[in-house]
């Protein structure tokens, strides 16, 4: 971690992290919908469900959890309520 | 059963307090062809489909939601420091008399949203082809809004959903032709 990083920042660059290996998520899994006979893709899907699961849990140690019902642990205090919510980053 | 997630699928920013864009963005958040709309007609659909194609329209109608959440985004965003004359300038005096700077489920011109706006045919063609006319008449009035707007954060925002609509029709398309498939394969005839 570099010094005088400045949290709001680091908080949207890994945001889009997320973001973007999520979305080729989405985008696979609409695909493998109607191709799924496709070993690559289903490799390619595979890879990047365990790199946003890794990007989720080290945005969730630093900004809270992003998921609820279990999916995503909690703090102490209980923390999902906490700003920002994703209409007001 | 669904999961919520604490994130937009796309960053959605905008430039500055603009109600006018807001009022043409309601179209896709309550109109007819809007986000709303769409993921209601397709998990509404996708108990009487064919098994092949249930996970399609489970998956793109779980996106819409994201995609509707988006579109709340920006309409907040571009309202919530608005004055009630900045309201009243943009054509939104009604809504705000109504609603304060809360959103509704209403299209640009102001009705409320209504179940009329989807429909559900229970003949697997006919719902698809539905399906693929309501993505490309989204895609259409994102690109209207777009050609009105002069904000370029939210232009890049509305031109992620906007490929997003040809991407659905595309896989809607596709889903057309699984069931085609199978059907010629099991000759119902």
């Amino acid at each position: 971690m570099k010094q005088a990083a400045d949290p709001a920042k680091e908080r949207y660059a890994l945001m889009e992290k997320i973001q973007m290996v999520d979305f080729a998520l989405v985008e696979l899994t609409l695909y493998l919908d109607t191709h799924p006979q496709d070993t690559q893709a289903i490799q390619q899907f595979n890879q990047l469900a365990v790199e946003s699961r890794d990007l989720k849990s080290a945005y969730e140690q630093r900004f809270g959890p992003l998921r609820q019902y279990g999916a995503s642990f909690s703090g102490y205090p209980w923390n999902w309520g906490d700003s920002p919510w994703p209409w007001q980053l | 059963m669904w999961y919520y997630e604490k994130k937009l699928q796309y960053p959605v920013k905008v430039t500055e307090c603009n109600p006018r864009l807001a009022k043409y963005l309601i179209e896709q958040y309550g109109g007819a062809d809007g986000e709303l709309s769409a993921a209601l007609r397709y998990l509404n659909q996708r108990y009487s489909i064919p098994d092949k194609v249930i996970g399609l329209l489970t998956d793109i109608g779980t996106e819409e939601f994201a995609h509707l959440e988006m579109i709340a985004t920006m309409i907040y965003k571009l309202t919530k420091d608005a004055t009630p004359e900045q309201m009243k300038a943009a054509g939104l005096g009604a809504h705000y008399a109504n609603h304060d700077n809360a959103l509704f489920y209403h299209n640009a011109a102001g009705s409320p949203w209504t179940a009329t706006y989807i429909q559900a045919k229970g003949d697997p063609i006919a719902d698809l082809y539905e399906d693929i006319a309501a993505e490309e008449k989204a895609r259409a009035t994102y690109q209207w809004i777009i050609n009105m707007s002069d904000d370029p954060c939210l232009n890049d925002s509305l031109k992620f959903l906007r490929e997003r609509e040809v991407v659905h029709s595309q896989r809607f398309r596709e889903a057309v032709e699984i069931l085609k498939f199978e059907k010629d394969r099991k000759q119902f005839f």
